[in-house]
Parts: C-alpha cells; structure tokens; sequence
C-alpha cells in the first residue's frame, strides 16, 4: 500500500535530500572546480566558486612532471589483479563454508572480519621488512598480495552471503550428474551466483583503487599507483592546490566513470537477499 | 544391472539417531517405494543410497560392489530432486545435456541422446527454453530427462511430485509408471502419500522414525498388514481401530476394520450408531458414524445409499476382514 504522502511534505524532503547530497558532493566539486584555477586563484580569499579564469595548464603541467599513464596502469593492475586473485581464493572458501559448514564456521568468519579491526599501521614494521627482505618493496606482485590479504574477508564475507541464497540442491543435482567438486564450482555455483560476484569484483576494485596505506608505503616510484601520484603533490608548504587538484580530478576520474556505468549492478549486489 | 543393498545402514545425526540399523534388498527393476509420515527418515535413507550423505555404519551394495565410499557421481545413479533442482542459467538442452557433458561424451552423441530423451519426454519444441518459462510439470519432465539420459543403474525419486497440483500429480504418477515399463531400470521413490505408494510400486517400504515397519508388495501390505502403523498408514481412509471389550471379544487388544469392509444396514447389524458427517463423493460415500461404547468410525459405501446427518444405521465387520492386535500393536494371525 502506498503511503499518503502530502505535498508539502515531499517539497521538504526532497529540500532536505538534496542539500545532503550536495554537501556530500562538495569536496569533490570543489576539487574539481579547483583544478581549473591558477595557484594564486586556488589560495584566493574569499574563494571564487565559479568566476575564475578558467585554465587547464594544471592538468599539462601534472602529465609533464609525473607520468599520469604510469601511475594509471600501476592502478589498474594492482586493483584489477588483486580482485581477481581475491575471487580465486575466496570463492572455493565461501563455497565451503556456505554448503559444507562445520559448527566452527561462524567463528571462521568473525575471526576473518576480525583481522580489519586492526589498524594495519600496527603491522606496518613486520610487513615492510618481509617485503624489504624477500624483494617484493615497490613491485606490482608485492602490492597485489597484500592487497589481496586485506580485502579477502570483505570478499569472502560477501560471496558467502550470496551463496547461502543459493539451494543447496541444485549443487547436488551437479553431484550426481557427474560433476567434479571444480566442475560444479565452475559450470554450477559460479554462473548462478554472477550478480553476486559482479558486485564483490566492483566494490573490491573500488575499495583497493582507493587503498593508500600500503600503497604509499610500499612503493617508491616503480609501482606506484595514483595514490601516490597524487600524494607526491601535497606538500607541506601547500603551494600546489590547483596542480594537487588536478592530480586528485585525474585518479578519481576512472574511478568514478566504472562506477557510474556499474551502479545499478552494485546496488543491486549490495541488497541481493536483503528482501525477498 | 541395479540392484541395490543396504546392510546395517545407520545414520546419526549429533545426537540423534535418524535411522538406527537397516537391512534392504532392492533387485534389478524393481520399482521401490519408501513411504511414512514426515520426518521417517526416508529421504535421508535415500540420500545414503545416493551418496549426498554419509553413512554413520553398514553398507551400500551396488550391484554387489561395495559403494560406501564412493563419490555420488561414481554411484552411476541418477536423482530427481523435489524441487526440480535445475540449472536455472541454462537452457533446457543443456540441462538435460549437463551430465553427458560431465561425463565427457562427444557433441554428437550428446545432441542425439538429448533429442531422444526430448521425444521421450514430449520436451521438444521446449529445448531453447530456460527452467523459469516452464510449468511446473514441463520442469519436472526435464529434471526426468536429465536422470535418463546417462542410463544409471538406478533412479533415485525424492517426492518429485509434492511440488504440483493434484491433476497434474496423476498424470505424472501414470508417465512415471509407463517410464519404468519402458526403462525396466530399479526405482526407487520416497514419497509421503500412501496413494503414490499403492498405485507406483512393485514393492512397498513401509518407514517409522527411521525403523523399516514392514516391507512387501502394495496388496500385501493392504491385506496382511505386520502392526497398528503399516495398518494405519495405508489405505484411505484410515483403518478404523477399536480397543476394549469388542476387541477382547475377537481374543486382541485392538481390532482394526477398514472403511471399505464394514456392511451398512438401516435395520440390523453387530453395531448401531449416528451418522455424523457424510461425505458424498458421487461414487463413493464416506460415513462417519458415532457408535455407541466405541467412538466414531469410517465406513465406506456406495454413492447411491440413501443416507444423512444424524440417521441411525447398523455396522457390521465384513466376515474374516477384521486384523486383530496385540497389546504391543503387532498383528495377530
């Protein structure tokens, strides 16, 4: 039943909707508009919000000083690679854990979450010099792995989620139809559940896109991601808004377009099984 | 080949013992029944046969070969699942082709066995189809086709059809039946409607809380019932079972009489009662009459007998129908 909603009401709403998106959105906006100014503009007080000389010498000079197509690839191969390797992993153990559970499962899982509630700068020694001593600082590989290590219980908690939504019969149907536990993995459980696993890949290339502790840590400049492009124009003297701006306009921007085209598959993801 | 033998086969389950000990001989062809209330253990003694569960103790014979261990595919088995338990991302052809595609035949082989079990199963013009555009009863004959194709040894039947409605349910009992003349291939079916069990099996098993109660052909089981449970389970409606000093009088603990063998009479009988409800079903009518110093009891009797709501009318036993009990609830004979 719909509600009765009076129109005054829905007036205040949506007032109020909007001025929580824009806030939200301001920072971004800001960064954008900022990127189009002179670095005297962007330190202006009062600020100007539109009325600058509009300018994309900021956006030239960022490509001429650091290579933007560099830290780009380093990105895309870091975020993709340690999605795809987290998903190798985590389906054959979400699959365990949703269709053959022990009693000690739930506990599996909350010990798994349990490792995000440390701050990872607690580990920051160990791991540098793990990575120091086996060669692996400032390498794509390095940064894939633990990449991959700290967002595989995010993606083994979501697959495990979409997975109890699938009957467990039609698995056994697989079962005695001859199928191999990787062949009713691969031909049976993997394309039933691809909304599913559709939306675990988006949030998780998202979510190691945006990663920067690591990443800054890691790397020096071989395999640094845009992370670190757009940090290496944060200064402590604050003389390079517009040009840091520009760096921040030119690493979300990717981001954001993937995100854009794929929001219908990510809410739907999100919220798969939530009603039913 | 498929036979089919269960020696001291247990399962338990934590702490609970679902089935204790059982020993079954199921022989090459034959159509198997397992019946009982829910929560028998039925299913789960087919699933042991199937191998989706582990059995707690005994053995599994197939064909005389030891396949306790074995993995469910390598049982040569094929399962029909209550809720159909098809691929709903793929097509009707290749749900039916999934299991040849496993066991690893050639595209040619595949696509002839796939049009012969589509004829079979009259699924031809549904081939390019996905599970969701289907009836529930087309869904079921395709779930039929996937089990067929791969010719297994045995057909494993887990209430295939509790998920259809009645008209439906009997037409795919017939289909089922007339598969199994054509297929000659062992059956065997779990289901919870002594209907299904009567009218499908060369051989019914008779399940209570995990126990075999009594195991024999549909009519034996009519007719030379071993206990109060088999003797009340099947046949619909219900025996009627009466205690005290009637039953005394036949030298039992209980007497049981089914509907159909109790003779009506308006003017004299061994016992007079009330006519409480009738049920007319046009061929039939079922009376249920409260009888003096015994309770109600169901009687069975042509559609044409002229009789209603608070009638008096005389019942006796039918002449060598009466089962009699003892007081542990076992057959007397």
């Amino acid at each position: 039943m719909a509600r009765n909603v009076s129109s005054q009401r829905k007036i205040v709403n949506t007032v109020v909707a909007w001025t929580i998106g824009i806030l939200i959105f301001f920072p971004i906006l800001w960064t954008f508009l900022t990127s189009f100014k002179t670095e005297a503009q962007a330190i202006a007080s009062p600020p100007s919000l539109l009325f600058f000389d509009w300018t994309f010498e900021n956006y030239f000079e960022v490509q001429a000083r650091s290579d933007y197509f560099k830290h780009f690839m380093n990105s895309v191969a870091i975020s993709f690679g340690s999605t795809l390797l987290g998903l190798i992993i985590a389906i054959p153990a979400a699959w365990a854990m949703a269709f053959a559970p022990t009693p000690k499962t739930k506990d599996v899982l909350m010990w798994m979450l349990s490792t995000k509630m440390m701050p990872p700068v607690g580990v920051l020694v160990p791991m540098y010099l793990l990575f120091r001593n086996t060669g692996l600082l400032d390498t794509r590989i390095g940064l894939v792995m633990i990449l991959t290590l700290i967002n595989l219980p995010i993606i083994v908690w979501m697959l495990y989620t979409y997975f109890k939504e699938i009957p467990g019969e039609i698995l056994e149907a697989a079962r005695m139809d001859g199928a191999s536990l990787a062949k009713e993995i691969i031909y049976v459980l993997t394309p039933m559940a691809v909304p599913g696993i559709a939306s675990t890949l988006l949030l998780n290339i998202i979510l190691a896109w945006n990663e920067a502790f690591w990443t800054l840590n890691l790397t020096a400049s071989k395999a640094a991601p845009l992370t670190a492009f757009i940090a290496s124009y944060s200064s402590p003297e604050g003389l390079f808004y517009a040009k840091l701006s520009a760096a921040s306009t030119m690493a979300i921007a990717p981001i954001l377009i993937l995100g854009w085209f794929s929001q219908k598959q990510l809410v739907r993801g999100l919220t798969f099984g939530a009603v039913k | 080949m498929g036979s089919i033998a269960l020696r001291n086969v247990s399962k338990v389950f934590g702490a609970h013992t679902v089935i204790p000990a059982i020993d079954l001989d199921i022989s090459d062809g034959e159509f198997v029944v397992f019946v009982g209330p829910s929560g028998c253990g039925k299913s789960t003694l087919l699933r042991l046969i199937a191998g989706l569960e582990d059995v707690s103790g005994g053995k599994i014979l197939i064909d005389g070969k030891d396949a306790t261990e074995l993995a469910p595919a390598k049982r040569r088995l094929s399962m029909v699942f209550q809720s159909y338990a098809l691929y709903p991302h793929m097509s009707v052809r290749s749900n039916i082709a999934f299991p040849l595609k496993m066991a690893g035949e050639d595209q040619a082989s595949i696509d002839r066995k796939v049009a012969d079990a589509a004829r079979v199963l009259n699924l031809t013009d549904y081939l390019d189809r996905k599970p969701r555009q289907l009836s529930g009863g087309q869904r079921q004959r395709v779930a039929i086709g996937r089990a067929i194709v791969r010719q297994p040894v045995a057909f494993l039947f887990d209430e295939p059809l509790s998920n259809l409605d009645a008209a439906l349910r009997v037409n795919m009992r017939l289909e089922i039946s007339q598969l199994h003349q054509q297929l000659k291939t062992t059956m065997v079916y779990v289901t919870h409607d002594q209907v299904e069990a009567m009218t499908m099996a060369d051989k019914i098993v008779v399940l209570n809380k995990g126990n075999v109660e009594q195991v024999g052909t549909p009519l034996e089981l009519y007719r030379r019932p071993d206990n109060l449970f088999v003797a009340g389970f099947i046949g619909s409606p219900k025996m009627n079972f009466i205690t005290g000093e009637i039953a005394r009088g036949h030298g039992a603990h209980t007497i049981g009489v089914r509907p159909e063998h109790i003779d009506l009479s308006t003017s004299a009988g061994a016992w007079r009662g009330t006519v409480g409800v009738a049920e007319h079903l046009g061929s039939d009518t079922f009376l249920h009459v409260a009888v003096d110093g015994v309770g109600t009891l169901t009687a069975r009797v042509g559609g044409d007998f002229p009789v209603r709501h608070g009638d008096q009318v005389y019942l006796s036993p039918q002449e060598g129908r009466v089962h009699r009990f003892n007081d542990e609830g076992s057959a007397i004979r």
